[in-house]
C-alpha cells in the first residue's frame, strides 16, 4: 500500500527515467552490447519498475503514470526475455551464397511437393491440349499464346524490326515486378491452409504444359526451348520456391505431427519465409532481364542453339547453387523435414 | 472471449496490458497510408516527367520500379524505422508489436506486410477486416502469420477537476491515512464511475440524480469509513466530490492553496 503517492513518484521517477534512457539507446543501436555491470543495472531497473507498476496498478488515480510504467515494463520485457538472435548487419553476399541455399535445402522436401503439384498441372494442361485442341482459349489466358505456333514462329523469324526497341528496360521491369507480385501472392496464399498456393502452382503448371505441348505438336520444339529456356530455367524455379514458401506456411498452420503451438510453429519458419521470398525476388530480377533482352529475339538474330545452350548453363549453375552453395561451412542438419 | 486488451504476465508475476486496435481504426490508418503512397507516387511522377524529356524509356521503367518499391516497401520501411508505426498508425496512435511482448523482428514486419496480398482480397481489406473482427486479438491473417498485434495508445483525457471541485473544503483530506486507504481500495473502474456521474450530473433528472448519488455515496462510505466529524452534514453529492478530489488530485496543490501561496 502506498500512503504518500507524491513521495513515491518523486523517489521512483529517476529510476524510471534511467530505464527509459537505456531502452531508447538499446532500440536506437541494435548492435549495442552492454557490459556486465550495465546488464545488471538494466535488470535491476526493470525489476524495480515492474514492482512499482504492481504497486500502482491497484490505485485508481494516476492513469497516466500507470500507462507510462506499463509501457516501460513492456519494452524492457521484450528486451530481457527475447531469446531469438538479435538482428545484426546483413552481408548481402554471405546471405545470397550461404543463407539462401541453406534455407532452401532445409525445406527441400516442401520444394519437391511444389514441383510435384506443378508437374501435375503440366500433365493436365498438356493432355488437355493433346486431346482437345479446342480448349486452348480456356487454358491459355494470354492472347499471344492463342496464335498458331507455326504461324507465330514464321512471323518471329521474318521480323525485320525490333519490337521492343525503345522500351526494353520498361518491359524488363514490368516482367520483374509482375512475377514478384505473383510469387508473393503464391506465398501469401499459404494462409488458406495451402489451398490457394496449390491452385496457383497447379494453374501455372497447366499453362506451361498446355503451351509446351501445343508447340511440340506443331513441330516447334526447338523454337519453344529457345524461347522459354533462357529465362524460364530461372523464372520457373523461382515460382516453385515461392510455392515452397507458401506450402511451408500452410504446413506450419496445419501443424500435423508437431506438438509445438501454432505461434511457435509460425515463429520458427518466419525467418526462412523471408529469406526464400527475397531469394525469389533476386532470381526474378535476373529472369526479367534475360526475358526482355534475350528470350524475345529468335533466329536469325540469335541462333536457337546459343539460346538453348545459355539456358542449359543457367540451369546447371542454378542447380549447383541451390544444392551445393554454402554446404561446406554448414554446421547444422540441412533437412529437418526428414 | 474477445476483449479490447491483451494482458501479458511476466515471469516475475507482473501483468501489463496492451489495448488492441479494432478493424475500423486500423482501416482509417490504412487509408491515411494509402494517401501517403499516392502522394509519393505523384511526386515521383512529377520528377520523372522531367527525366522523360531526356529518356522516355528509362523514365517509364523507373516509374514501374518506383510504384512497386513504394507500394510494397512503404509498410516495411516505416514499421521498421519507426518501431511498428507508419504515418497512418502514428496519427491514430497505433503500433505493431509482438504478440508475446517480445522485440519486433524485421522478419515479422516483412511477413505481415507481404500477407497484405491476401488480407486485401477481394477489395478494401475485406478478408483482413473480417478476420480482424472475428479474431480474439484483432489480428488479420498477416498478423497471425507474423505473430504480431496492433495496439493503440490513446491519449488519456484529463478531467477538468478544477471546475468540478473548485473552492470547496474537503473534510476527507484531514485524514491522510484514510484518504490513502481510499486510493488503494478503489479500483480505476470504480473511480471512473463516480467521476463520470459528477461530470454528467446535468444530464440526469433531479430525482434520479439524488437517488444515484445516494447509492454511490453509500457504496463509497462503506468501502472506507471516515470519522463522523468528516462526513456528518456533508451531502451525498459533495461527499462524492470529496472522494474524486482524494482519488484524482494526488499531486500538486489545490488551486485555492496555490492562490494563497502566491
Amino acid at each position: 500500500m502506498i500512503v504518500d503517492l507524491q513521495r513515491f513518484i518523486a523517489v521512483e521517477r529517476p529510476f524510471w527515467s534511467e530505464l527509459e534512457r537505456m531502452l531508447d539507446r538499446l532500440e536506437a543501436e541494435p548492435d549495442l552490447r552492454m557490459t556486465l555491470s550495465q546488464l545488471q543495472l538494466f535488470h535491476h531497473l526493470y525489476e524495480r519498475t515492474a514492482a512499482d507498476l504492481a504497486k500502482i496498478t491497484t490505485l485508481s488515480s494516476e492513469p497516466e503514470t500507470r500507462r507510462y510504467l506499463e509501457n516501460l515494463v513492456a519494452r524492457s520485457y521484450g528486451e530481457i526475455h527475447e531469446t531469438r538472435d538479435k538482428q545484426r548487419r546483413i552481408f548481402p553476399l554471405k546471405w545470397f551464397f550461404q543463407t539462401l541455399p541453406r534455407t532452401f535445402r532445409r525445406h527441400v522436401r516442401v520444394f519437391y511437393l511444389s514441383v510435384a503439384i506443378t508437374m501435375a498441372g503440366c500433365a493436365f494442361g498438356g493432355l488437355a491440349i493433346a486431346f482437345d485442341p479446342e480448349a486452348r482459349p480456356a487454358l491459355m489466358p494470354f492472347s499471344h499464346l492463342l496464335q498458331d505456333p507455326a504461324k507465330r514462329v514464321a512471323e518471329e523469324e521474318k521480323a525485320t524490326h525490333d519490337r521492343l526497341a525503345g522500351f526494353k528496360t520498361t518491359f524488363s521491369l514490368e516482367l520483374m515486378t509482375h512475377n514478384t507480385k505473383v510469387s508473393i501472392f503464391t506465398l501469401a496464399l499459404g494462409m488458406t491452409w495451402g489451398v490457394g498456393t496449390i491452385i496457383m502452382l497447379f494453374y501455372n503448371g497447366v499453362i506451361l504444359g498446355a503451351v509446351a505441348v501445343d508447340y511440340i505438336l506443331a513441330g516447334q520444339t526447338k523454337f519453344l526451348l529457345g524461347w522459354l529456356m533462357p529465362h524460364g530455367v530461372v523464372e520457373i524455379p523461382a515460382i516453385l520456391i515461392a510455392g515452397q514458401a507458401g506450402l511451408m506456411l500452410a504446413l506450419a498452420l496445419i501443424g500435423r505431427g508437431s506438438r509445438a503451438s501454432l505461434r511457435t510453429r509460425l515463429r520458427e519458419i518466419s525467418g526462412d519465409l523471408v529469406t526464400l521470398i527475397f531469394g525469389v525476388g533476386v532470381l526474378l530480377v535476373w529472369a526479367g532481364f534475360v526475358e526482355a533482352f534475350l528470350s524475345q529475339y529468335h533466329e536469325p538474330v540469335i541462333p536457337y542453339e546459343a539460346k538453348i545452350g545459355f539456358g542449359a548453363v543457367e540451369l546447371v549453375l542454378l542447380c549447383l547453387f541451390l544444392s551445393k552453395s554454402g554446404a561446406s561451412q554448414n554446421p547444422e542438419p540441412e533437412n529437418p523435414d526428414e | 472471449m474477445k476483449t479490447s486488451s491483451l494482458f501479458i504476465r511476466t515471469p516475475e508475476g507482473i501483468v501489463f496490458s496492451q489495448l488492441l486496435a479494432g478493424p475500423v481504426t486500423r482501416f482509417f490508418a490504412w487509408f491515411i497510408d494509402l494517401l501517403c503512397i499516392s502522394a509519393a507516387m505523384t511526386l515521383l511522377g512529377f520528377g520523372l516527367d522531367l527525366l522523360e524529356l531526356v529518356n522516355g524509356n528509362f523514365a517509364a521503367a523507373l516509374y514501374v520500379l518506383g510504384y512497386f518499391v513504394i507500394s510494397i516497401g512503404y509498410g516495411i520501411f516505416f514499421e521498421w524505422r519507426w518501431r511498428g508505426q507508419t504515418v497512418g498508425k502514428k496519427l491514430f496512435r497505433l503500433r505493431v508489436v509482438d504478440v508475446e511482448g517480445m522485440r519486433l523482428q524485421f522478419n515479422q514486419i516483412v511477413v505481415r506486410n507481404l500477407l497484405r496480398f491476401v488480407d486485401a482480397l477481394p477489395a478494401f481489406y475485406f478478408v483482413g477486416g473480417v478476420t480482424c473482427w472475428l479474431n480474439p486479438k484483432c489480428q488479420r491473417l498477416g498478423d497471425i502469420a507474423a505473430n504480431t498485434i496492433v495496439i493503440r495508445n490513446p491519449r488519456v483525457a484529463e478531467p477538468d477537476l478544477d471546475q468540478l471541485l473548485a473552492g470547496k473544503y474537503n473534510s476527507l483530506r484531514q485524514y491522510p491515512h484514510l484518504a490513502a486507504r481510499l486510493r488503494q481500495r478503489i479500483s480505476p473502474a470504480e473511480a471512473d464511475v463516480v467521476l463520470q456521474a459528477l461530470l454528467r450530473r446535468e444530464e440526469f433528472d433531479p430525482a434520479d440524480r439524488v437517488e444515484l448519488f445516494g447509492e454511490l455515496a453509500a457504496y463509497f462510505r462503506a468501502r472506507v469509513e471516515f470519522p463522523a466529524e468528516a462526513t456528518d452534514g456533508v451531502a451525498d453529492e459533495q461527499y462524492l466530490r470529496n472522494v474524486v478530489d482524494v482519488l484524482y488530485r494526488t499531486r500538486g496543490e489545490k488551486p485555492a492553496e496555490k492562490a494563497a501561496t502566491a
